[in-house]
Order: structure tokens, then C-alpha cells, then sequence
């Protein structure tokens, strides 16, 4: 049985996620989307993640969510939309949610498949490892610039395409012709 | 934290990925399809951390580190992209985007 935290966070999550696939007003499912964000950053924390959780708060919840708001609010009329419920794919959306949950559950409870270690025992053979899991950013900063160094590198240019990327796409194409 | 094993963790991922998968086939509007493929991503970011928790390494840590930036970097252009559809379309709905079905 998981601890309560987990329970609380893990239920925070799903409720939240369910009001982003669920709810007909974009800004709600945005809403919900943060919240599910806020809630997978506290499981980061229950597991020792905590710089990855505070990168999930400032990043996803915060930056990204931002522009996703932004553009929601620029580009769909936040009114109830007054069309008919789409049945036919919300049997389908159903249908497959139904599949995957219950092949999860056969999966990672069931099936056996998934070694039942506790976070506190430690494999033998792996107490060895180099990159032995830090909980503290320091951790990140000496693997970063050491083994991941390209990859820093590469992640950093590819924010530079994407910045000139997106000024060349949001061109007013008006403005281009002329 | 002793009781909650791995298997809970990777419950918790596997439903949040197929939630986002059910939002994805059945949502209309692109602005929240989106945003269900973020939260697969989330998912499987989840799944990543706590793989590598339990494994006592920290690549999966990493690894989610850099799916974090290419995920911002990512949202970034997909959205530009969208707004520039609504450009030149009018709408972010997916029933009304069906110019090569037509």
C-alpha cells in the first residue's frame, strides 16, 4: 500500500487530468493540464527528484502553460461551444482510455513483471554505479558537463532554432507580400 | 516513501498516458490536443524519473532533464505554428481543417 502523500498526489493528478480531457471550455482544460503539471512535479518530490520538480513548476507550469493560456485566449472564443457532444468519437476515447488503463494495471500490478523493490534497498550490484542518483542540483551540474556535454550543447542550439523558428513563422504574412 | 514501490509510479504514468491519448482522439479543438500530447509526454517523463530513482542512477534523471527543454522548445514552435494556421484558416478546430479530405 503507497503512503498518503502519494495517494493525495497521485488522485490530484489524475482528477486534473481528467478536467483537461473532459472539459468543453479550453481556458478549464488548462487549468486542469497546470494542476496535473503541479501534481506529476510532487511526485518528482515523494521521488527525491527535486530539481527536476522545480524545473517542472518554473518550466511547464509556469512558462509553457503561459503561452499555451496566451494563445488560447488569443485564438478560441471561450464560450461553451453550443454543437453536439461527439458521441461517436467519445465512445472510441473511451473504449481506448478503457484498453490502455486496464492493460497498465495488468501490467505494473498484476503481471509480476515489475520488481516490488522499496526506494530505500539498494540492488548490490548497482551501489557501484558512478552516476549514483544525487537528489541535489549538484548532482545534475557534474554529469552535465562531463558525460552530457554534448547533448548540453546540442539542447542549446536547438533553443536557439527554435527562437528563430518561431520569429520567422509569426511573420505577418501580409507584411510578406508587400 | 517506503511503501510506494515502482509499480505504483508506473501505474500512475501508464493512466496519465492514456488519458492524454483519449484526449488527443477525441478532443476537437488543436489548442487542447496539444496540450494532451504535453501531458503523454509528462507521462512517460514520469515514468523515466522513477525508473531511474529506483535504479539508483542518475541518467533517467538527465534524460528527463533534456526532454524538459526540447518540450519547451517544442511548444514554442508548435504554437507559432498554430497561430499561423489560424492565419490563414480561421479556426483551431480539427473538424474544420479538412481541406485535403474535401
Amino acid at each position: 500500500m503507497p503512503d498518503g502523500l502519494f495517494i493525495f498526489f497521485a488522485a490530484l493528478t489524475l482528477g486534473a487530468a481528467s478536467l483537461l480531457v473532459l472539459s468543453r471550455n479550453a481556458v478549464t482544460s488548462a487549468m486542469g493540464m497546470i494542476l496535473a503539471l503541479v501534481g506529476v512535479a510532487a511526485d518528482f518530490f515523494l521521488l527525491d527528484a527535486y530539481f527536476l520538480g522545480v524545473l517542472q513548476v518554473l518550466v511547464y507550469a509556469g512558462a509553457v502553460m503561459v503561452l499555451f493560456l496566451f494563445v488560447i485566449m488569443l485564438l478560441t472564443d471561450t464560450a461553451e461551444s453550443a454543437e453536439g457532444y461527439p458521441w461517436k468519437s467519445a465512445a472510441l476515447g473511451l473504449a481506448v482510455f478503457f484498453f490502455l488503463a486496464a492493460g497498465a494495471v495488468w501490467l505494473f500490478v498484476w503481471s509480476g513483471a515489475v520488481p516490488g523493490t522499496a526506494a530505500g534497498a539498494t540492488p548490490a550490484e548497482l551501489s557501484v554505479n558512478p552516476g549514483e542518483f544525487v537528489t541535489a542540483a549538484k548532482g545534475f551540474g557534474r554529469l552535465l558537463y562531463t558525460k552530457y556535454l554534448l547533448p548540453l550543447e546540442i539542447a542549446g542550439f536547438l533553443l536557439l532554432v527554435a527562437l528563430v523558428g518561431v520569429v520567422s513563422l509569426s511573420k505577418d504574412p501580409v507584411e510578406e507580400n508587400a | 516513501m517506503e511503501h510506494t514501490t515502482l509499480a505504483h509510479h508506473l501505474l500512475l504514468a501508464g493512466l496519465l498516458f492514456a488519458l492524454g491519448l483519449t484526449g488527443v482522439l477525441v478532443r476537437r479543438n488543436l489548442l487542447v490536443v496539444y496540450m494532451c500530447l504535453e501531458l503523454m509526454l509528462t507521462a512517460a517523463t514520469l515514468a523515466l524519473v522513477a525508473f531511474s530513482r529506483f535504479n539508483r542512477t542518475m541518467d533517467g534523471a538527465i534524460f528527463v532533464f533534456f526532454i524538459i527543454t526540447v518540450a519547451a522548445a517544442e511548444v514554442a514552435v508548435g504554437l507559432a505554428l498554430i497561430v499561423a494556421l489560424y492565419r490563414r484558416r480561421g479556426s483551431v478546430k480539427s473538424d474544420e481543417l479538412v481541406t485535403l479530405r474535401d
